[in-house]
Order: C-alpha cells, then sequence, then structure tokens
C-alpha cells in the first residue's frame, strides 16, 4: 500500500460517453501489499468499466473474504457492495440477484475463497447460471492469511519457506466447463490488454461469466519455485486467442469473413471479436476446450484467453420465469398473495 | 518472447537506447524552471528550504546562481514560472519568484557568509565598463579569486538600468543598495559620473581584460510629423524614467500617452500616475496576444486602471499654438489565423487622441559610439560588435561583452548569467587556458528514500492554488513615487505555496533488472506516464504510450530491456508529478526516489561543490 491515495489531476484526461473520466470509476485506496496482482486487477476492472460507460452507481459488487475480496472496495465506489462469509458469496449474490437483476452484478473472489471453502457454492452459482461476472483472483495461495497453499496450488510449486506441494491443483476453469458454466476465460493480472476486453465480454455476457485471473502473491507466493509467480507466468504464458471487445455495433468496422476472425454479438451489447494466435482453437467448441485444458499438448503451458463462449443459456432469471420486474421493484400486493391464499397453500399439506 | 501478447506486437525499426541518467543535463531538464531559468537557480531546493524555515540558506543557495534575490526576488523576467511543470497539472504555476523574495525577506545578517575581500590580490586589473547586473556579476565571481576589478560608471551610482529605469515602487533602493554593496564590499572599486569616452583608451592601460557591461541605452525615437515641434512634451521612455528616477523630473502633464506595450511602457504609465496624472493611456498598434509586456506587469498596470487601446497606429503629433494637444492615430483591422497570426491588414481611417504628454516606449538599441571601429574589434550586422555566445569574448581577446550590450537588451537574470559565464572566460583567458574549453556540468543522484514509504521530501501533492501576492491599497499607492506596491508573502501564503512546489529535482530513478513487471507503478501513477511496452524508435514509442505524447520538448525515460518479456519501462518526463507513489507502489525497489543535485559550474566552484552543496547536512 502507499502512503497516500491518489491524487486526483484530471486535466489530462479523456471522458466517456456519459462524461465521466477513468478516476470517476475508482474506489478506495487499496491497502494490499505493494505490488499485489490484485491492485492489478482493480486496475483493469476501472479501465473495463470506464470504457462501457457503465453508470458507476450501476453495480452490485459482491465478494469472500481474502486479500482478493478486499479489491470490491477499490472500484465504483459509488456502487454498494458486501463482504460476505467467507466462500459464500455466491448465496449471497444469488439472493440479491434474483431480488434486483437490474444491477451489473460483479464477483471477486480468491481460490481460496472460491475452490477451498467456497467450491460448493461456486459449483452452484454455475448451475444456476446467475448473471454474473465472477472473477477469481488466482495467487495459487491463502494470501490473507500469510501464504498456506490453496487448492489452485499447482503440483511441485514450492512454498516461501521450501515446502513442496504433492497434490492436485482444482483448475476453476475446467470445473466451470464441466459444470456448464456459458463463458470462461483465464487471464493474467500482467496483461490487460488480454484482461479488459475479457471483463467488458464477461459483463456483457448474459449468465455465468468466470474468469481465472492469474494474480500472483508478492509477499508469499512470489519467489523462484512457484508456480504462480510473476516471472513463471510470463515464462509460460499462453493466449489461445485474442478477443476484442467492441462496446457498440456502430465501431464495428473490418472485413468479418478474413480469415481467423469470428465475431460473437453478445446478449446484453457489444460484440466480441476473436482473433486467432496461432492455435487453432474454437472457442464455441466445450469439447474441445475441456480437451485442451486438461491433456495438453505442452505442459507448462499457461493457457489464456477465452476458452470457452455460448451466448444461447437461459441465466437464472429465464430458466425460472422470473418476473422482468425486479422483485424489489413488485407492488406488496403482487409479492405476498395474503392470507387467504397462504391458508389455502398450507391446506394441501394437512 | 518479444512481447507479453504476440498478436499485438508491432513491428518496429529500430529502438531507443536506454537513458543516460549521468548525463547532467537529462534530470537538469526535468526540473523545468531550473532549466527554463538562465543562471539555472535551483527552485525547488531553495523553496525547501524556505518551507523548512532556512531562509538564510535559501538566500545564500539564490545567490550562489542569480546573485541578486532580493532584487531578483521581485522583479525578475521569471523565465521559470512558464516553463514551471505545475501549469501541466493546473493553470498557475508555482509563484516561484515571491518565494525568492521571501528568502531575501526573512534572512538573517548574509555579510559573513558572502566571500570577502581576499587577503591578497592576483596582480591581475580587469575594466568594467557599466555598473550594471553584467558587470556587478563578473565583480561579484572574479574578486574572491583576487582580481582586481575596477568598474567605470557614467551615473552617479551604481546600478544600471536597475537604478535609473526599474521605478522604485516595484524595487525598492535599499534592497539594490544592499545588494550591490556586498560586492562592492569585496574590494571592488567603483568609480562613478567616470564614462568611458574611448575603449581603445581603456585597453591601453593594460588591463588584463576588458568587461563592456555598458547596456543598451539609447530609446528608440518616432519621427513622425510634429515630432520636432512638439519635442518639449515627448519624451523618450528609459530617458524619462532615469530623470524620474534621479528627480530630475517631478511632474507630467494630465492626459499622457504611452506608445507601446512592453515592460517599459508599463513602468512609463505607473510612473506618471504617480507623477500626478489622472488620464493615462497605453496604445497597441497590434491586438493583445501580441503584446510584449509580460502578463503581471499588464495585470499590475490594469489594477491601477490604466487603459490599453488596441490596434491604434501612430499617424502624428497633433500641435496646436506650437504646443502638443494630441495624437493622431490610424485604426488598424487584423484578420487572424487559427494559430493567431496575422493573415491581413486593413486601416479603418484615423481618430485623433488628445493629450498633454508622449512617451516613447517602443524599444531599446545599443550604441557605441565609444568603440573605435579600428581598435581589433570586428563589428557586424546592426552594428553590434561580433561576440562569441558561450565564452562573451570580442575578437579582441582580453574584451569581452556581457548583459544587454553583447546581444541586445534582455533581462536582469540573463544578464547575471552572462556575467557568470565571462567571469570564467577572463579566468581562462588570465590563466592562458583556453576559454573555448568550458567546466563540466555534473549531476549528483542521491536516494530519498528514508523507510518505507518516508521520504526526504513532502511527496504529497497539495491541491492548493496559487497564492496572491497583497498589495497597498491603490489610494495609497500614488502619493509618492517610491511606495512598494508589493507587500510580501504572509507566513500563510508562503507556508501554502511552497507545498505547491511538485519538487520536480527529486528524480524517478529506475533499475530495469530488479522489476518483476506487476504493473504496480503503472497502475498508481495519477498523471498515466508509465507505460511497459515494446521498444521503438522514439516517433512511434510516443503514439504507443499509456497516454499519447505531445509535448516532445521532454524526453522519454526508456530503461533497459526488462528481465522477464524483454519490454522497456517508458516514462514521459512531461507529465510526471514527483509524488513517487510509483516508488511507494513498486515491490522490489526498481523505482527510487533520488534527489539530483545538478552543479552548474562557476569561477569560484571547486571540486566539492560538484558533490551536493547544501543539503550535504
Ligand atoms: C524600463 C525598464 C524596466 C525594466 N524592468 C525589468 C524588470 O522588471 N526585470 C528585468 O529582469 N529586467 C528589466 N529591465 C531590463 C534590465 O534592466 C536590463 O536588461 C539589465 O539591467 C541589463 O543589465 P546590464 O548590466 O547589461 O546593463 P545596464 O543595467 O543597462 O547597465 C549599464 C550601465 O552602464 C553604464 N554605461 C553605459 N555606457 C557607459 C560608458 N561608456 N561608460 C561608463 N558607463 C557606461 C550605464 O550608465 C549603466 O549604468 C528593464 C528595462 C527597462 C528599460
Ligand atoms: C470461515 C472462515 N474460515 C477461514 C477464514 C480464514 N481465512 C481468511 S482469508 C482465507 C483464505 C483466502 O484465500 P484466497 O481466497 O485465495 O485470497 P487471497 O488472500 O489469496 O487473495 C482464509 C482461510 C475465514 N476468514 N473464515
Ligand atoms: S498478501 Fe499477497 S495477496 Fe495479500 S495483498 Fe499481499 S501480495 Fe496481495
Ligand atoms: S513520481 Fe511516479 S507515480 Fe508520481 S507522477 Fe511521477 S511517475 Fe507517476
Ligand atoms: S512496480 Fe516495480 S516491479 Fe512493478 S512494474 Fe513497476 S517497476 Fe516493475
Ligand atoms: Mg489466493
Amino acid at each position: 500500500m502507499t502512503s497516500m491515495s491518489k491524487p486526483l489531476i484530471d486535466k489530462h484526461l479523456k471522458k466517456n460517453k456519459l462524461g465521466l473520466t477513468i478516476r470517476d470509476y475508482e474506489g478506495g485506496m487499496s491497502t494490499l501489499c505493494a505490488g499485489c496482482g490484485h491492485d492489478s486487477v482493480t486496475a483493469a476492472l476501472v479501465q473495463a468499466f470506464w470504457e462501457l460507460s457503465l453508470a458507476p452507481e450501476s453495480a452490485a459488487k459482491v465478494s469472500g473474504i481474502g486479500c482478493s475480496s478486499k479489491t470490491t472496495a477499490y472500484f465504483m465506489g459509488q456502487s454498494s457492495g458486501i463482504n460476505c462469509v467467507h466462500g459464500r458469496m455466491p448465496s449471497v449474490a444469488t439472493g440479491a440477484n434474483a431480488v434486483n437483476g437490474d444491477l451489473h452484478y460483479i464477483g471477486i473472489s480468491g481460490d481460496g475463497d472460491s475452490l477451498s471453502i467456497g467450491f460448493g457454492q461456486f459449483a452452484h452459482a454455475m448451475r444456476r447460471n446467475l448473471n454474473m461476472l465472477y472473477i477469481i483472483e488466482n495467487n495459487g495461495v491463502y494470501g490473507l492469511t500469510k501464504g498456506q497453499f490453496s487448492a489452485a496450488a499447482d503440483i511441485g510449486t514450492k512454498s516461501k519457506r521450501g515446502i513442496v506441494n504433492e497434490q492436485p491443483p482444482i483448475d476453476p476453469c475446467v470445473q466451470a466447463l464441466t459444470l456448464g458454466a456459458g463463458f470462461v476465460g483465464r487471464a493474467f493480472s500482467g496483461d490487460k490488454s488480454q484482461l479488459v476486453p475479457l471483463i467488458q465480454a464477461g459483463l456483457m455476457h448474459k449468465g455465468f461469466a468466470v474468469i481465472d485471473v492469474i494474480s500472483p502473491c508478492v509477499t508469499f507466493n512470489d519467489h523462484k519455485g512457484s508456480t504462480k509467480s510473476y516471472a513463471h507466468t510470463f515464462k509460460y504464458y499462453h493466449p489461445m486467442i485474442h478477443a476484442d471487445f467492441v462496446a457498440h455495433a456502430d465501431e464495428i468496422t473490418g472485413d468479418y469473413s478474413k480469415d481467423g476472425v469470428m465475431d460473437v454479438t453478445l446478449h446484453d451489447g457489444g460484440m466480441l471479436r476473436l482473433r486467432k494466435t496461432g492455435d487453432d482453437y474454437d472457442p464455441r467448441d466445450r469439447g474441445q476446450a475441456i480437451e485442451t485444458l486438461m491433456n495438453p499438448s505442452d505442459e507448462a503451458a499457461i493457457r489464456t484467453g477465452l476458452l470457452y463462449l455460448n451466448e444461447d443459456m437461459a441465466e437464472m432469471h429465464d430458466a425460472n420465469a422470473l418476473p422482468d420486474t425486479p422483485l424489489n421493484k413488485l407492488p406488496f400486493d403482487t409479492l405476498n398473495p395474503g392470507r387467504a391464499a397462504l391458508a389455502s397453500l398450507q391446506k394441501r399439506y394437512r | 518472447m518479444p512481447g507479453i501478447h504476440p498478436a499485438r506486437v508491432p513491428a518496429h525499426g529500430g529502438s531507443m537506447k536506454p537513458t543516460d541518467t549521468n548525463d547532467p543535463d537529462y534530470f537538469h531538464k526535468v526540473v523545468d524552471c531550473q532549466w527554463a531559468c538562465p543562471a539555472h537557480t535551483p527552485v525547488p531546493e531553495y523553496i525547501r528550504l524556505i518551507a523548512q524555515g532556512r531562509y538564510t540558506d535559501a538566500y545564500m543557495l539564490n545567490r550562489r546562481s542569480n546573485v541578486f534575490p532580493g532584487i531578483l526576488g521581485r522583479v525578475c523576467d521569471r523565465p521559470c514560472e512558464p516553463a514551471c511543470r505545475r501549469t501541466r497539472v493546473e493553470d498557475e504555476p508555482v509563484a516561484i519568484c515571491r518565494l525568492k523574495r521571501v528568502a531575501a525577506d526573512h534572512r538573517d545578517e548574509v555579510k559573513d557568509l558572502i566571500s570577502q575581500k581576499p587577503e591578497t590580490t592576483n596582480g591581475r586589473k580587469i575594466a568594467l565598463i557599466g555598473a550594471g547586473p553584467a558587470s556587478l556579476t563578473v565583480a561579484n565571481d572574479l574578486a574572491p579569486l583576487g582580481y582586481e576589478c575596477t568598474i567605470f560608471e557614467a551615473m552617479h551610482r551604481p546600478g544600471g538600468l536597475m537604478i535609473s529605469n526599474i521605478p522604485s515602487f516595484r524595487l525598492p533602493e535599499e534592497v539594490l543598495d544592499e545588494e550591490i554593496d556586498y560586492i562592492l564590499d569585496m574590494g571592488v572599486e567603483l568609480k562613478t559620473n567616470h564614462r568611458i569616452d574611448s575603449l581603445k583608451a581603456l585597453v591601453d592601460e593594460g588591463y588584463d581584460a576588458v568587461f563592456v557591461g555598458s547596456g543598451a541605452p539609447k530609446g528608440k525615437d518616432l519621427n513622425l510629423e510634429g515630432r520636432e515641434e512638439a519635442d518639449a512634451n515627448i519624451h523618450i521612455g528609459i530617458d524619462w524614467l532615469e530623470s524620474v528616477a534621479f528627480e530630475h523630473i517631478d511632474k507630467i502633464g494630465e492626459k499622457v500617452l504611452i506608445i507601446g506595450v512592453g515592460n517599459t511602457a508599463m513602468d512609463c504609465c505607473r510612473s506618471s500616475l504617480r507623477l500626478g496624472s489622472t488620464d493615462v493611456k497605453v496604445m497597441a498598434r497590434k491586438p493583445r496576444n501580441f503584446f510584449k509586456a509580460s502578463p503581471w506587469e499588464l495585470e499590475d498596470a490594469e489594477d491601477e486602471n490604466i487603459e490599453i487601446l488596441v490596434n491604434h497606429s501612430p499617424k502624428r503629433f497633433v500641435l496646436e499654438g506650437g504646443k502638443l494637444v494630441g495624437m493622431e492615430f490610424e485604426l488598424m483591422e487584423y484578420d487572424l489565423d487559427e494559430a493567431g497570426n496575422i493573415t491581413d491588414t486593413r486601416n479603418a481611417g484615423t481618430t485623433i487622441i488628445p493629450c498633454d504628454d508622449v512617451i516613447l516606449a517602443i524599444g531599446q538599441e545599443n550604441s557605441f559610439p565609444w568603440i573605435e571601429r579600428d581598435m581589433g574589434i570586428e563589428f557586424g550586422k546592426w552594428d553590434m560588435p561580433v561576440v562569441d555566445e558561450t565564452t562573451h569574448q570580442s575578437s579582441l581577446p582580453q574584451v569581452f561583452f556581457g548583459g544587454d550590450a553583447a546581444f541586445g537588451p534582455k533581462n536582469i537574470i540573463w544578464a547575471v548569467e552572462h556575467g557568470h559565464q565571462t567571469a570564467i572566460s577572463i579566468h581562462k583567458h588570465c590563466e592562458g587556458q583556453s576559454v573555448a574549453d568550458r567546466p563540466a556540468r555534473g549531476v549528483n543522484l542521491q536516494s530519498a528514500k528514508m523507510g518505507v514509504n518516508e521520504w526526504r521530501y513532502s511527496n504529497a501533492f497539495d491541491a492548493s492554488q496559487r497564492r496572491d501576492m497583497e498589495t497597498v491599497e491603490l489610494v495609497n499607492r500614488f502619493k509618492d513615487l517610491k511606495t512598494e506596491v508589493e507587500l510580501g508573502f504572509s507566513a500563510e501564503q508562503m507556508a501554502t505555496e511552497v507545498q505547491r512546489c511538485l519538487n520536480c529535482d527529486v528524480q524517478t530513478v529506475f533499475e530495469a533488472p530488479l522489476c518483476k513487471e506487476c504493473d504496480a507503478c503503472i497502475d498508481i501513477c495519477p498523471v498515466d506516464c508509465l507505460t511497459m511496452t515494446d521498444n521503438g524508435e522514439e516517433a512511434d514509442l510516443r503514439t504507443r504510450l499509456k497516454l499519447p505524447s505531445t509535448n516532445t520538448d521532454q524526453a522519454l525515460y526508456v530503461s533497459a530491456p526488462l528481465p522477464d518479456t524483454g519490454r522497456v519501462m517508458v516514462k514521459d518526463e512531461d507529465l510526471c508529478l514527483h509524488c513517487g507513489l510509483c516508488a511507494e507502489r513498486c515491490p522490489t525497489a526498481a523505482w527510487d526516489m533520488q534527489d539530483a543535485t545538478i552543479f552548474i559550474p562557476h569561477v569560484t566552484s571547486d571540486d566539492r561543490e560538484t558533490a551536493n552543496p547544501v543539503a550535504a547536512e
């Protein structure tokens, strides 16, 4: 963390469609360690939302417990947010989303929060296809509790004190693919050119969008021998595909049919233009995605980018035929059928 | 791997070399004010001393560079202020000049700190013509080394235009006398009422060197119809100001027209008000953006209700009964392009403006009738002596020119800098060394880190606006000529203004091998001046920064290749606030904040000064 917050100097800054500068999308001053990957994810979120011209008060920020989960305090300070019980953010997000689906649900979690204590919650949020952007800031350790291996730690990775992890990792992307998530991506806090458009696309995807962001813990897991360090990630970083997010249809230019370019229109606005980077990879093929991650040709490569996208899945509201009006806006009479209805319902169980 | 995102790697031709921060000019240029100051006064350093209440130290640090902190703290042309980095953050620069006055106003006795007359002289005799700031600076630099300096001054007192032309309501005589005396007390001989009529005769007296610091003493005239007949009421600005200063004149007519809108015009109009005029108009030939006067001098005059009329081109002097009664002007119309340049000029009739007196303030010229053209000093264009711009030597090796005499009218701080440079040349000349061989500048970098997120300077950005100088109320200004208008900064104003300084001499210094490429510095930088990207040619790199870089006067700081990706860290020096957040956010101290002391050699410098001259305690 720094000794002071970033001074506000905006004379030189551009404004977005709402007349706001990027600084209007910041939140409180970060108290994370200097150099923590999580802060870079924050910067990517700020940039992504500014570019999208989201109303800064239009998000619902939800998180669990961990250094990563503190992120929600550092962006879009005008929006509401909640730090839930460790690992229980998906339940709270589900409830909130059911009541008011009009907000942009942005969940920030850690590898500990999602893959250890909250693993079941994480799975069921996907099964429900909750309409939210779900970011895991993955550093392979429990940063907040001083660096124990998390369930994302790779076999053979060394702790700061030299202990080698022998247990196989849980790969959140593989889990998401097998559990039926409609948007699965992996990114790296050190490459915003990839992360920012993925965040934008994830937010505009209707349904559950998970991005596993490798986000090194400089304090407890950035040493030699760690497979989640900056150096290791840079070395084995392998973008499978590049996604450009195009916010407005009128900005779409260029040759659609050009070899290797795929355009996908997103439900909640905008379009994704996918460009191949050398691999023959089609992110619309769930089978290929699972195969690529589980049986990689090169074990060491860290495969990143938009790994899977399916825009044709019903999200929670649609699947459960929830009313279009958010529950918190429905009149009391509609929400509450009244004493007589309750009595007739109860009669059936007598 | 050439870049972290193979899909985005642009094709580059060449690439930039890592920046050499040991180049004494590199960080110097980042200290915009110091770089812009002709004498390279270490501004942020003295502002920090003021902030610590060390006024005497601040004064002495100033004096080393600019010799006359009390004078310049009031009337300097302050090229530093338009250059100030603060203007890239908000509208107003730091009140650098006013803070200089604070150091002068609050200093303790400094006589013992100033070089004294040496015990013995070195036997070398130097003649200096004119007792303006240029000659005084040469004497200030040479006398402590044992040179026997004699200044010949035509007027009855020293100071040059500073005493004869700059009105005492801007620059009190006591301030002037005190700072001139520091120099005369070094054993410099001053011969007043001693005009040099023949340079040849002076040179023939066998001086080891002669310095011509005689200024640009001739005011330009305006030979229009009626000029001769109305002579009694038409005055040449600089001559008139001199007569006012020396109390040969104590009144002027009620209605006065000033021709010209330079700084001399501003002094003429404001002096007229103090001699009893009630209606003073400044007549400008062109629109406002062509005015030569400094913005603050215009503002000061307009505060005194001076009217400035634009687009009036003088046509003739109007007489009645042999006496000046007015002046006729052509009314001009100009077409301007977007850049503000005149593309077309039209004449839209004439007008007569009544007046009792006219003061001509349309420029000054050099004039050397007393320099024999056959004595070996080459004269060139506009009948000006041929003078080397670095060494100030003329074609007669023992004769040097400086101040307004060298290259035409400039200002005090340029005269001082010419003085410093000429002193170096004279010393080299007397020692038989090549004058062209100049002493080198240097830079000394020292980490400003004191602990975790603790620095030897206050790095927090203070958003306060520039403080306004308190002045004497209008009604009390015009009673006499000598009431100083500006009152100096109050303690509160001073305390606020010092915090506005961005400490541009505390530099961001980067060690590429330490960088993890975590982006932390880039994310925290409040002005987005940092980028990690693939190297390239400068012009191409400038287009690929986080914020496009438009000011090519400011350098790009380019690192060695970064360990993990081979990209480079690029910093656009134009925007940096020197807030130190990059260094606070960096997990490995790849960025450090370092105090850069720029060493500017003077003839009196010794090697010890190369190492931090002031902050050494
Ligand atoms: C009205 C006016 C206002 C100004 N205001 C400012 C201001 O606010 N700030 C600023 O920085 N600058 C100002 N200037 C400019 C500044 O005063 C000069 O640039 C500066 O004084 C030049 O210094 P100098 O040493 O070269 O010469 P000068 O100051 O001109 O001194 C030259 C001296 O040489 C003497 N001399 C000339 N010929 C001979 C001779 N043959 N023998 C003996 N002595 C001789 C003269 O009497 C004079 O004293 C102003 C100028 C004018 C005219
Ligand atoms: C119910 C409960 N169990 C355990 C903890 C202790 N705890 C706090 S944070 C954390 C792990 C956080 O790891 P991760 O989600 O990866 O976040 P990081 O700090 O690494 O970003 C644990 C185990 C807790 N706060 N609550
Ligand atoms: S402990 Fe690790 S995860 Fe937590 S703030 Fe520090 S670097 Fe980031
Ligand atoms: S000191 Fe560092 S963080 Fe501050 S403006 Fe300069 S480069 Fe940016
Ligand atoms: S904060 Fe330090 S380590 Fe991180 S990118 Fe900047 S210079 Fe490199
Ligand atoms: Mg973690």
